[in-house]
């Protein structure tokens, strides 16, 4: 996994040609008009989001708050709060859940190779190219038909969506770790199979107490995709009280009765976990989108 | 090896639940897709009597799928284009030794981590004309930028676009700058005391060694475009006369809203198609490669 962090060296020579000053300031222009696009949409929620709801004005949208009012945030709480807790349940265990088999899949994959794995691989990344649309239908009947056999209902409920966001996160972590894994020399999972460790053996004492830095990327990646993700959860859940936060957030924001300051404060609430993940985690979220982006 | 040792048994077996998994939930779920799509089932009852392809016939002439059609290509070249432009530029700009580098990165990467439902709920109201950006211009005497935006039927589908590389071209900067700190020094070094300027250095040295940066930025944009269905859904919907209307937004509707579920299905399938024309090449170029010594 590659890092961005350029060697101090390497920085001097490359800065050299370009000390003329008036290059720098271009530059510098430059990078932070495109700081300000960026920033833009989060200084509208977030100024919105803390007007009282008299001064929230469409021809205002642009001015800070006077003074600072939580209530459209506690507003957009009310209303958000369950599917935010909705969210949280569907996203722990299938975070958890597919890191796990993802680990054990790479691991097989990469150190257990046997006749036709290399030809199975890309036909297990093919599963997170796909359209989901193409799989929907069946999905769906699928769901309906399996909750009837089982003590608990697939269609419509948060474990539904928890199983398809396990299966389909298939692909995606099993392609991070086996990357991962790959990098793990042989020589180590010779040398415990020679002091007698078999399959379980070899993984529980040389893969797994390697593999922190593939699932920090790998949790990061599963939480923020999941968190994020709408369509499943739209085709699955039609119940109000079982939908996780985008789709009750889409709701939101389709009423024609719920002020557009509220609309907003909820945005930044369905969008407050994952960036934090962010903020804090920055470095592996980034090595988790190059991870599927780049090999190796 | 005649003897199949144990470990390997156990191996294939615990790789076996996943194969199956994805062997039922992609490959026999797109079977079964492909067979509701020649179906007569266009109403809620269940009818998959042989329908030959009706369904394909209908969508090639029904004026919304061909403006769907048309709106997936030219969202894909200018969000692909302007991404990739966008990227370059922020990725070679941050590598000219910039104070505050991190900074900028972290600026320009942020909106990766939202749902596509928060950009599309945000840029809405940003993109009102009424209000948001359009407001900002009067008020900085850019009057004459003003658009009508997504309520203008011509140029609808590029207030998407903008809004999906506000999302994205975060992405394609981070792999550019990737790709350039991957450049080996002293091939710079060489070019620069063969009296190259640093713009000759970018143009003939760097850039076509990022040429694999851009075929994978290429592969995940343009696979996320080809079935783009939240930002739309949430920011615009159809859009006046279909101008922003997708297959994605399309399928969805006449599936789980119409329950046209055979027309939904060949709906479906032409996407898996558009998809299919981008991955298929690149995984089977990778597949080729990674068998190889």
């Amino acid at each position: 996994m590659r890092s961005l962090e350029a060697p101090a060296v390497q920085r001097v020579a490359r800065g050299h040609r370009m000390r003329l000053r008036w290059g720098r300031i271009v530059i510098y222009i430059v990078l932070v008009a495109f700081a300000l696009f960026y920033l833009m949409p989060v200084y509208v929620l977030v100024v919105n989001g803390l007007k009282s709801f008299q001064e929230v004005s469409l021809s205002k949208m642009w001015a800070p708050p006077s003074a600072l009012s939580l209530r459209s945030f506690e507003k957009a709480f009310d209303k958000l709060s369950p599917n935010f807790l909705n969210s949280v349940s569907l996203v722990v265990p299938a975070t958890l859940f597919s890191s796990f088999l993802g680990s054990l899949n790479g691991y097989i994959l990469a150190k257990w190779k046997f006749r036709g794995s290399e030809v199975l691989f890309p036909l297990l990344l093919f599963g997170m190219f796909i359209p989901y649309q193409s799989i929907l239908i069946p999905l769906v009947q699928f769901l309906r038909w399996a909750g009837q056999y089982l003590p608990v209902q697939l269609y419509g409920t948060i474990t539904g969506l928890v199983l398809v966001h396990i299966v389909y996160g298939i692909p995606i972590t099993t392609l991070i770790f086996r990357n991962y894994y790959a990098s793990i020399p042989n020589d180590l999972v010779e040398a415990a199979r020679m002091d007698g460790a078999g399959f379980f053996g070899v993984y529980r004492h040389v893969i797994l107490p390697l593999s922190a830095p593939a699932f920090v990327v790998v949790v990061i990646w599963q939480f923020t995709s999941i968190w994020n993700e709408f369509l499943f959860a739209v085709t699955i859940t039609s119940n109000p009280a079982q939908q996780p936060i985008t789709v009750a957030l889409q709701n939101l924001a389709g009423s024609q009765i719920v002020e557009w300051n509220v609309q907003m404060a909820g945005a930044l609430l369905a969008a407050l976990p994952t960036l934090l993940v962010y903020i804090l985690l920055g470095r592996y979220f980034l090595r988790g989108l190059l991870a599927g982006a780049l090999r190796g | 090896m005649l003897r199949i040792s144990l470990d390997r048994l156990i191996a294939i077996a615990l790789l076996l639940p996943s194969l199956v998994a994805v062997g039922i939930f992609v490959y026999g779920f797109i079977g079964w897709t492909a067979y509701v799509s020649l179906s007569n089932w266009n109403t809620f009852v269940p009818d998959l009597s042989f329908a030959g392809l009706t369904n394909y016939l209908a969508l090639m002439r029904s004026f919304r799928f061909q403006a769907d059609l048309r709106n997936t290509l030219i969202f894909t070249f200018t969000f692909l284009a302007a991404s990739l432009g966008i990227g370059l530029l922020l990725a070679v700009l941050l590598d000219q030794r910039v104070r505050g580098e991190a900074v900028f990165r972290n600026i320009f990467l942020f909106p990766m981590a939202i749902s596509f439902i928060v950009t599309g709920v945000t840029w809405q109201w940003l993109l009102n004309p009424s209000t948001g950006v359009n407001l900002l211009f009067d008020q900085v005497g850019l009057g004459f930028l003003k658009s009508r935006w997504y309520t203008d039927p011509s140029i609808a589908i590029f207030s998407v676009v903008l809004a999906a590389v506000w999302q994205m071209s975060g992405f394609t900067m981070a792999m550019y700058l990737a790709g350039l700190r991957g450049v080996p020094d002293e091939l710079l070094e060489a070019a620069r005391v063969d009296g190259a300027t640093e713009w000759q250095v970018y143009r003939y040295v760097i850039l076509p060694l990022l040429h694999p940066v851009t075929l994978s930025a290429v592969i995940v944009l343009g696979h996320i475009s080809l079935k783009i269905f939240d930002l739309v859904y949430a920011m615009t919907g159809s859009g006046p006369a279909f101008s922003t209307d997708v297959p994605g937004v399309f399928m969805f509707e006449t599936t789980f809203r119409g329950n046209r579920f055979a027309e939904g299905a060949a709906i479906s399938m032409i996407m898996l198609l558009l998809v299919a024309i981008l991955i298929v090449p690149y995984l089977w170029y990778t597949m080729r490669t990674e068998a190889g010594p």
